[in-house]
């Protein structure tokens, strides 16, 4: 969806050449918000991430610097944290894809012949957009505290031992971020899904292979474009957020991630180089993982 | 499941009481039909007789309401698409464009994990004079070279039976001829049983032994080409396989080799064999190209029928011959066709001409004579659409 | 066994993911109703009172009433500089049109921590007051990619044929394009403002780095959240949910309803 936009972009046949002047003054205002606003941020991150403390100054007094300690110490201190977090969204990640295909397909191929039903079906996926994200993740941390039902259910039948929790646990983390990005893995695939064009499925069928081969060798390749958006739409917010993993809602201190860290050392404990470093360094992970996992999914025409 | 080894000869197909029906619609009446082995069998029609319906019955990705397919002597009616020993050519060639050009012909055999599936894909493409181009993906070809593709794709395999969709319905004339050339050579060569879709009169008759017209979810004839166009059997086939003059009247004379039908008035001669009907009233016809344009009442003669006088109406020149419409009173209006012998028109609007011609050319039809007016396509927006949602409804149940 | 019956499973499947995925929303809903003490946790009864008596929360009202107002500005902003980029992207042709990708791709592919920890990181170099309006400098900045992207897919499916004929018609430029490319890109732009606002409305993580002392709806939740939620959150999130939910589906049942006028006056 989102990402695949980008990729599709029929300019160059639309475009005869025409007075760039006029290009210049559509782009130039929203271009120059964006150097403003992300571009120099990002910047300001980076020099941020290698100030050092002002002698004898007060907490959260930092002067410009060259301070690459800055980066040895986060990490040293952080790195479980940045493990858990990509590690976290990779598994978060792969249980929104196994259980959002299903969803796509059915929406995209099976109900192609009631176009009312297909929105309508489209809607319930989309409906949780329309409720706070941080409700939607304080109802599940309700509906799985230790009064619950779930919990209360699963000692009965000593799935849970009589002293265990379910918030708080590495597992809850997980569930809650596979629970908010449901969405965001299943518009994309429902968006390529949906173009499917079904006579492949039957030439599929039609030499030889048997409905299990067609999937795997004709409609997941196929759908390519839908589980790259939908991976990286989902893997991306995942391995930042740090609602879920929050003691406040479904984590403890065990399960915090990078990006609880980041929002401690800055909001918190005023510590902005620190800050700043553990986000430069979650960005760089970010963006090889996402140029590796783009090359090798052969979809390399994004930006 | 997969059927082993390739098929030595094409297999014979059996079609018997088979009917198809979607809600609200029935798209397939009662049919029987039995294809040779080794033949090129052409099914013609117009959109929504059920052509593409039987086609993908007998593929396998549409189940029969009744009836049973048997693939050379085999009852394959309950069997998937994947397990029949059949291979499409898709009309829209539906060659996977994640794929290269190799990888979509080896796919079949990969599937059945036929040994040297990669050199037999270079074989086939070599039959289709695409080698060169193997390691190309279908996006990078022409619509004549996907067709070729989607053509080696289904061969490679040696199915018994090959199954063509309107494979040349997306080509351009030229091209279309030539193609029409090559799928002939290929199956002569390759000796498999063809059965081949189409709504193209001209390329039914060029290609294939034998003809099924079909019409409304029926089979109207089968027969060879010549015998088909030489004596149509219903109004139906005289006018989809070229153009006809058709009249009726009550039949007059009936002798031992002969039959004499008035014709507002005059009587018209038409043989006994060549005539299905040969009491009360009739359908009678002749093709355009049997009848002479005269400027003078000719002389009576035996063995010649003659109408007239009329007139000119219309003259349309195209290349090869020359398109006369001549309006006689009270018989209506007959289509002419003369060879182009002299340069430009014989005759111009307006002109009182003459018709006549040989009686052994005239046919019979087998028609209720109160339901022959003169034919109409059977193309109503209304059908195409019910047929064309009808097989999306289908795909969506496959997949 | 029928093909009718063979997608059944995947039916089923698709209807509990579905209900899965509205648990938490039927949660909210009913825990509105809830005659909850400050802690609304435990179920104690049906009441009304909590719909009555929203705005005695305090700050509540006031935190939903600067989320409203953040969106709206954010989304005008957004909007309007998005759609300018989106229409010079597909109709017009020059140098550094990969870089100008990129940098719009960027910040859909930055996590919003780091988006939120660079602009708190700016503010502070520069010194700024945070509140309501660095907040929305924030979400404007998030919000002009998306409406590129919704904005350029409008604009790409357009016949360029149209403005053509504008013009061949004695058209200006500019009467070209207020009558015939404007009009033809409201459903786009329309579709690129609501998600705007939704992406805004729901804000917390960057939010929460450029607010200062100011409150957001989601900011007041998280806050509010280390000692308990009271029921009046749920009554304000049970509304807007509601009033969405209207408005989309209001929507596709009278496109549907079009769509079936159209072809009936077609057919």
């Amino acid at each position: 969806m989102a990402f695949t936009a980008f990729a599709s972009t029929p300019a160059v046949e639309q475009a005869p050449k025409k007075r760039s002047f006029i290009a210049l003054v559509l782009l130039l205002p929203g271009i120059l918000y964006l150097v403003l606003f992300f571009l120099t941020p990002l910047i300001s991150l980076v020099i941020t991430s290698f100030q050092q403390p002002v002698l004898d100054g007060d907490i959260g007094e930092y002067q410009a610097g060259f301070n690459w300690q800055n980066y040895v110490d986060s990490v040293g201190e952080y790195w479980p944290l940045i493990l858990r977090a990509f590690g976290f969204a990779l598994v978060a990640t792969v249980l929104a894809l196994v259980i959002s295909y299903p969803i796509a397909y059915v929406i995209g191929v099976k109900a192609r012949r009631w176009p009312l039903l297909q929105s309508l079906l489209l809607t319930l996926v989309i409906a949780p957009f329309f409720i706070s994200f941080l409700l939607r993740t304080l109802a599940w941390k309700q509906i799985m505290s230790d009064e619950g039902p779930i919990v209360q259910a699963l000692k009965a039948v000593a799935i849970l031992p009589s002293d265990g929790h379910l918030t708080g646990t590495t597992f809850s983390v997980i569930f809650g971020l596979t629970y908010n990005f449901i969405p965001f893995m299943t518009l994309p695939l429902y968006a390529t899904l949906e173009r499917l064009d079904l006579r492949y499925i039957e030439a599929g069928a039609d030499l030889y292979a048997s409905p299990f081969t067609v999937f795997r060798k004709v409609t997941i390749p196929l759908s390519m474009p839908g589980i790259v958006s939908g991976t990286l739409l989902t893997f991306i917010p995942a391995a930042g957020d740090y609602i879920n993993a929050s003691r406040d809602f479904l984590g403890s201190s065990s399960t915090a991630m990078v990006g609880n860290a980041i929002e401690a050392n800055f909001l918190v404990l005023q510590n902005y180089p620190a800050a700043a470093s553990l986000s430069i360094v979650l960005m760089a992970v970010i963006l090889v993982i996402v140029g590796v996992y783009v090359r090798r999914s052969g979809t390399e025409d994004l930006v | 499941m997969a059927i082993a080894s390739f098929a030595e000869s094409g297999a014979d197909l059996q079609l018997s009481g088979i009917t198809k029906r979607f809600p609200g619609f029935t798209a397939i009446e009662d049919l029987d039909l039995s294809i040779p082995a080794g033949s090129f069998f052409a099914l013609l029609g117009p959109s929504g007789c059920g052509k593409t319906t039987t086609l993908r019955l007998v593929a396998g990705l549409e189940e029969p309401t009744e009836g049973s397919i048997l693939i050379g002597g085999k009852d394959v009616t309950a069997t998937k698409p994947y397990q029949r020993p059949v291979n499409t050519v898709f009309q829209s060639y539906a060659l996977f464009p994640h794929m290269s050009i190799l990888e979509n012909v080896a796919f079949g055999l990969k599937r059945r994990k036929i040994g040297d599936a990669v050199a037999k894909a270079h074989e086939a493409l070599k039959l289709v004079e695409l080698d060169h181009l193997a390691t190309r993906r279908p996006a990078q070809l022409s619509g004549g070279q996907q067709q070729r593709v989607a053509l080696a794709r289904a061969i490679v395999n040696r199915p018994a039976l090959l199954l063509l969709d309107e494979p040349l319905g997306a080509l351009d004339l030229k091209l279309r001829r030539q193609m029409q050339l090559e799928l002939k050579t290929i199956q002569t060569e390759v000796g498999l049983t063809f059965l081949h879709v189409t709504h193209d009169q001209e390329e039914a008759m060029t290609m294939a032994d034998t003809v099924a017209v079909m019409n409304k979810g029926r089979i109207e004839q089968l027969g060879a080409p010549e015998e088909l166009y030489e004596l149509p059997r219903t109004a139906f086939v005289a006018n989809f396989l070229g153009q006809s003059n058709l009249f009726t009247g009550d039949v007059v004379a009936s002798g031992p080799d002969h039959i004499t039908v008035d014709v507002a008035g005059v009587p018209i001669v038409v043989p006994r064999i060549r005539s299905r009907r040969h009491a009360g009233e009739v359908a009678i016809g002749v093709r355009p190209e049997k009848v002479s344009l005269l400027t003078s009442a000719p002389a009576a003669e035996t063995g010649r029928n003659v109408l007239g006088p009329g007139r000119v109406t219309d003259v349309s020149f195209s290349g090869v011959s020359t398109q006369y419409l001549v309006e006689i009173p009270h018989v209506g209006e007959l289509v002419v066709f003369a060879q182009n012998m002299v340069f430009g028109p014989v005759v111009n609007v307006g002109a009182e001409v003459w018709l006549s011609w040989n009686v052994e050319h005239g046919f019979g039809l087998d028609d209720e004579p109160g339901s022959v007016p003169r034919f109409v396509a059977d193309d109503s927006t209304e059908s195409i659409a019910i047929q064309r949602r009808i097989a999306l409804e289908e795909e969506l149940e496959q997949a | 066994m029928t093909r009718r019956t063979k997608g059944l499973g995947l039916w089923i499947y698709t209807i509990i993911a579905l209900v899965f995925l509205l648990i938490p929303i039927a949660y909210t809903f009913v825990f509105s109703f809830n005659d909850s003490g400050k802690l609304n946790i435990a179920w104690q009864g049906f009441t009304l009172d909590k719909w009555l008596t929203v705005c005695n929360t305090q700050g509540l009202c006031e935190a939903f009433g600067n989320s409203i107002l953040v969106g709206v500005v954010a989304t005008v902003l957004a909007t309007a500089l998005g759609t300018l980029i989106a229409i010079a992207l597909v109709r017009y042709r020059f140098k550094a049109r990969s870089a100008i990708s990129l940098l719009l791709f960027l910040p859909m592919a930055t996590p919003e921590v780091v988006l939120g920890a660079g602009l708190a990181a700016q503010f502070l170099t520069v010194g700024a007051e945070k509140g309501l309006g660095t907040i929305i400098l924030a979400h404007t900045m998030f919000c002009i990619s998306f409406v590129v992207v919704t904005v350029k897919a409008r604009v790409a499916s357009l016949d360029p044929a149209l403005e053509e004929a504008g013009r061949d018609l004695y058209g200006s430029p500019g009467q070209v394009f207020w009558r015939i490319t404007f009009p033809l890109l409201i459903p786009g732009i329309a579709a690129a403002a609501l998600l705007s606002f939704a992406l805004s409305f729901d804000d917390f993580i960057i939010t929460n780095f450029n607010s200062g002392a100011v409150d957001t709806f989601p900011k007041f939740i998280y806050i509010a959240a280390a000692r308990g939620i009271p029921a009046q959150v749920n009554v304000i999130a049970s509304a807007v949910f509601l009033l969405a939910i209207v408005i989309v589906v209001v929507t596709q049942v009278s496109r549907a309803a079009r769509a079936k006028r159209l072809a009936r006056q077609l057919g």
